[in-house]
Formats: C-alpha cells, structure tokens, sequence
C-alpha cells in the first residue's frame, strides 16, 4: 500500500457535444484536501467530476492517481474512490438498510447487519433502517445514499451536489465527515452551491468559466 | 483489496435483481400474460382444426416467447441506468463483464424459464404428443437463454435513448432468427418422426457461443452508453 495518495490533473480539455468546457485544466489534489468546483450552471462542473471517474473519455490530457493514468489502473483506482452523483443509486423498493448493504457489497465489502443499522444512524436514520426506501423523503434518501461513504476506506472522494435536499443539521453532519476524512489521509472534490466549511481545513476552490 | 471473487459478484447480481424482481412481481407477470394471452388466441382464431394446430404449434410458441423475451429486455438495464445504480456498479472495482452476466442470468430467470415451464401446458391446447411437448420444453431451456444474451447487448445499446424499446426489438429480432428455425425445427423432426438431436445441439451451440461473448460485448456497449 502506498501512502502519499496524489490525484494530478493535467492540462485537461474536456467537450460535451460541440461544447468546448474547459481547455488546459490542471490541477492536484494531495492527502487531507479539500477542493471546491465553482461555476455557474453549465460551466462543466459535472463533466470535471464524471472525467476523473472515468466515464467520460478527456478530448486532451490525463488524469493520474498516484502518477498513473486513471486509464491504466485496472480496478485500483476505483477501489480507492468513492463517487456520488446527482443520482442517488438507490432503488425504492429495497430498504435503506438492503441498499446500503447492496451499495456496499458490490463495492466489495460485506457488511453485517449491525455495522449498516450503526452507519445508518450516524446518517440520522434510526427507525427508518427498515423502511422501503419509497417512503422516505428527499433528503433523507440522499442521507441513505451518502452513507455509502462511511463503508469502506476509499481515499478519494468525489461528490457532486452532496448538499442536495438536505437540512441544516445534515449538511453539519457531513461537514463533520469530510473533516474526519480529511484527518484521516483522505482527500475529497465536491461541487456545491451552499457554503460548506470544514474546520481547521483550507478549502481549495476550483473555478470554471 | 475489496475485489469479489467471480462467483461472488455473478450470486451478488443475481440475488440483487431476483430480489427486486420479487417486491415488483407486476413486471414478470406481465411477459408471462402476454406468452399466455398471445399463444392462446392461435387456436381461438384459426378455428380447432388438431392437424393444423399440432403442424403449427411449435412455430406458434417460438414465435409469442420470442415477442415475449422482447417485451422485457428494455427493463434489463433502465431501472439500473436512471436510478444511477450502473455508474456505482461501472464504479464498483469488480469485472462488469460479471455483473452484466449476473444481470442477463436473473433476467432469463424471470423472463425465459416462466416461459420454459408454461410452455407445455399451452402446448396442450394444440394437442401436441407428450414426446413433442418434452422435446419443445428442452428446446426453449436451451433457446431463451440466447434471447437473453443476445437481447442485453441490444438494450445496452439502446440505453437511454427515446423509443427505445421499439428500437431493441428492430436489432435483436433478426440476430435471433437462428433460434426460432432450430427451436421450432426441433420439434418438427420428433413430430414427423425424426431425431430433434441435431436441432437441439445446434441450440445449445448457440447458448455456449453467446454466453461467452455477449456478456463482454454489452459491458462495452453499456460503457459507451454511460458517456
């Protein structure tokens, strides 16, 4: 295992359609830090984050983890990140407590039913574990889909909207749980449109225009 | 390393979706109503001729179980694709050739064996002999397999886009021609008194060659989808 986690972007240019984005973006991101993907509606933002997943294929540059290209990595690079877009990938029928352990699962973790009901109620979800995801309002959904990230160990973090639909005292929570991310080697790459600070943690900001 | 093993991720994908399919039984019933509905309304309007409904009868059944399986192949990924659980899963460090499969499998499971296990009991209202009706049987275990292989790559492909399922129906129909002529082959040779062996290893050819390379094919083609 190594231990400096490095994600370098270098001079990326990214297209949607017949829409140049950006041209010659670069930036990198070390252990501990935080980064912000400002721009008006539009501006790529989306595009940037689903480029350093690996779904969208770059018009010009790289995007490395660890110094190699995301291309390259075979499953390891995914191993070691953790994604969450607009879509909550979640599905109604199951329960929030079925999800996660699915959610999970495919990432390869097996969770017991105990350690998901912990994590679930460190979301703000007690008693609605067992709950069809169905009932459950927007923002609590969203609060299902981000436990996602408290299983496991990836390092990288890469949210889009994380803030989406949630109340005063979650977004809070998730302050507190970049922090702990942070703190704890990880590095994370949102994009928002509220305020979010992380104490004692300069956030980086990225603008695209 | 979190990575499953093979196995693990195929039970994984499997137990997911049999799983889903249980709490939305409205989706699998309604390909094995239409089977039902389509191949008993064959003997309602040609009239109860036995002759004509026995030559026929295989033919009739290949043809309403192929409709059938296209009828359910649009809803193999969408679900997936417009909740975001196919980014997680493209996300997820596990093979996506595995996964696909694992999807195709619990899809066959739902779609092709109901059809597989009712098909005799219709097969009796066009009075088929019992040697023709286990020969049928066989023929659709081996062959809706390939309808459901073939039939991912097309949903990959069409993922997303609008008319979507008229669209899969139109590129996955020709590809599965092959099995409606060795399928319902089959049980014309045992019903004029021939050996339905060649027929039926021909299918069965068929199901081994999709099942080795459809599911790669149409992890590719869900990769490009997803861009």
């Amino acid at each position: 295992m190594q231990h400096a986690f490095k994600l370098d972007v270098v001079n990326l240019t990214c297209e949607r359609g017949d829409l140049s984005l950006f041209t010659g973006l670069s930036f990198e991101l070390a252990a501990g830090e935080l980064m912000q993907v400002q721009g008006a509606n539009g501006a790529g933002k989306t595009t940037l984050l689903r480029t350093l997943c690996g779904f969208i294929q770059p018009v010009e540059g790289v995007v490395k983890w660890n110094g190699q290209d995301i291309s390259e990595w075979d499953d390891g690079y995914h191993a070691q990140m953790c994604y969450l877009g607009h879509l909550n990938a979640i599905k109604d029928e199951l329960s929030a407590l079925e999800n996660l352990q699915m959610g999970a699962g495919l990432a390869g973790f097996k969770v017991s039913e105990q350690e998901a009901v912990n994590v679930l109620r460190r979301m703000g979800l007690r008693r609605k574990e067992h709950l069809p995801v169905r009932v459950l309002s927007q923002g609590q959904r969203r609060r299902v889909a981000l436990s996602r990230l408290l299983i496991g160990d990836a390092k990288l973090w890469i949210l889009d909207e994380p803030l989406t639909a949630l109340d005063v005292g979650a977004v809070a929570l998730m302050q507190e749980l970049i922090g702990e991310h942070l703190s704890n080697g990880g590095m994370t790459i949102f994009t928002t449109h509220q305020p979010l600070q992380v104490a004692g943690v300069q956030t980086r900001e990225l603008v695209l225009s | 390393m979190n990575k499953l093993t093979m196995l693990g991720v195929l039970g994984l994908v499997i137990r997911r979706d049999l799983l889903l399919a249980m709490r939305r039984r409205a989706d699998v019933l309604t390909t094995l109503v239409f089977f039902v509905m389509v191949v008993s309304l064959f003997p309602l309007g040609v009239g109860p001729e036995p002759d004509m409904l026995r030559k026929m009868a295989a033919g009739v059944l290949w043809v309403a179980a192929l409709l059938a399986s296209m009828l359910s192949l649009p809803r193999m990924f969408s679900a997936d694709y417009l909740d975001g659980t196919l980014e997680q899963m493209m996300l997820a460090p596990q093979s996506l050739t595995m996964m696909v499969l694992g999807k195709i499998i619990a899809h066959w499971m739902l779609s092709g064996l109901p059809l597989v296990l009712i098909a005799p009991v219709l097969g009796v209202q066009f009075d088929m002999s019992s040697q023709a009706l286990w020969v049928l049987m066989l023929a659709l275990l081996l062959g809706t397999p390939v309808l459901s292989l073939i039939g991912a790559i097309g949903a990959a492909l069409t993922l997303g886009l609008r008319g979507g399922g008229v669209l899969v129906s139109l590129l996955v129909l020709p590809l599965c021609i092959p099995v409606l002529i060795f399928g319902a082959g089959a049980v014309d040779a045992i019903n004029s008194g021939m050996s339905a062996v060649s027929n039926l290893s021909l299918l069965g050819a068929l199901s081994l060659f999709a099942l080795v390379f459809t599911p790669f094919v149409a992890a590719q083609a869900l990769r490009i989808s997803m861009e």
